[in-house]
């Protein structure tokens, strides 16, 4: 039997792996970016377990918007890194005060 | 239902694998694809909940424009990468303890009781199969109600947009563009150049 907390269990793992990769990978900006993907993936499973088991589709239109941000968020992000290599040629988080706006 | 369940565990333990690996594989390459692979499985997920549509978003979204922008980026930067993983085993220690307690923290919710919880009845619920199928409910309700939410998105999408082409356009030396204005200004004053030539010489 699945319940909602089994689908909220699966939504803290994968936002805890998105944490720790952020906080293990400190030096690549890449994967941090990707780390911020699984972090805002665990919010859209939160947000479609809890709109099919209240029985509210509100969720899903906010799972929408959830997926709306992260891709604009995709977009700028990899944008601010190929600026950032093409100044500095390499992409090492602890350079980035070197961009000073 | 046991293949509802066995459904559910593959799906989320494939995806929870692969999002390990994401964040710890030695090749950003591998990443992405793994990356990619946490998408699918989530999207298996999204069907198992009655979500078809957004389903087929994250597949289309994800994996047909970020996954593939990553990719791209990831390949076409020159990245020594080797030298960006110093340091990943130093704070694997401390990382795992703290990862352990937030899924300890997060996990607490399986011990709560269930009778005080905010739908208050006994039974586990399950997903509610619908008349209307989902594409059409969520169209019905993301065109009337949320309208000005639907539109703030398409904002927010416009503003990335311009962001990052601003921010990656860069001027570079030599190129000849074309100059509309110029050109339709031009008339037979500029154009058009006398000049003397002597008999017997070139110019």
């Amino acid at each position: 039997m699945i319940t909602l907390e089994h689908y909220l269990f699966l939504g803290a793992i994968i936002f805890t792996l998105g944490v720790l990769g952020i906080f293990l990978n400190k030096k690549n900006l890449i994967i941090i970016l990707m780390s911020i993907e699984l972090i805002l993936l665990s919010v859209n499973i939160n947000f479609i377990a809890f709109s099919a088991y209240i029985n509210d589709i509100s969720g899903q239109i906010f799972a929408m918007l959830t997926l709306t941000v992260a891709a604009a968020e995709a977009a700028i992000g990899l944008a601010i890194l190929v600026v950032f290599f093409r100044n500095l040629g390499s992409i090492e988080v602890n350079k980035i005060n070197q961009l000073k706006g | 239902m046991v293949l509802y369940s066995l459904t559910f565990y593959l799906f989320s333990s494939v995806a929870v694998l692969s999002a390990l690996m994401v964040i710890s594989a030695k090749n950003p390459v591998h990443s992405v694809l793994f990356l990619i692979l946490s998408f699918v499985n989530a999207s298996g997920l999204f069907v198992l909940l009655g979500a078809e549509f957004l389903a087929m978003i994250l597949v289309v979204v994800y994996v047909g424009a970020v996954a593939v922008l990553f990719l791209f980026v990831v390949m076409m930067l020159d990245i020594n990468f080797v030298k960006l993983r110093e340091g990943f085993l130093q704070y694997l220690p401390f990382g795992a303890l703290l990862g352990i307690v937030l899924v300890i923290e997060l996990g607490i919710l399986f011990l709560t009781d269930r009778s005080s919880n905010i739908y208050n009845n006994q039974t586990p619920l399950q997903p509610i199969v619908y008349e209307v199928e989902n594409t059409k409910m969520i169209g019905q309700i993301l065109y009337t109600e949320y309208f000005y939410l639907f539109q703030i998105c398409g904002i927010i999408l416009l503003v990335a947009m311009i962001g990052s082409i601003t921010l990656t356009l860069r001027d570079k030396g030599g190129v000849k563009r074309q100059n509309i204005d110029s050109q339709n200004t031009v008339d037979a004053s500029t154009a058009i150049e006398k000049k003397k030539v002597k008999i017997g010489e070139g110019i």
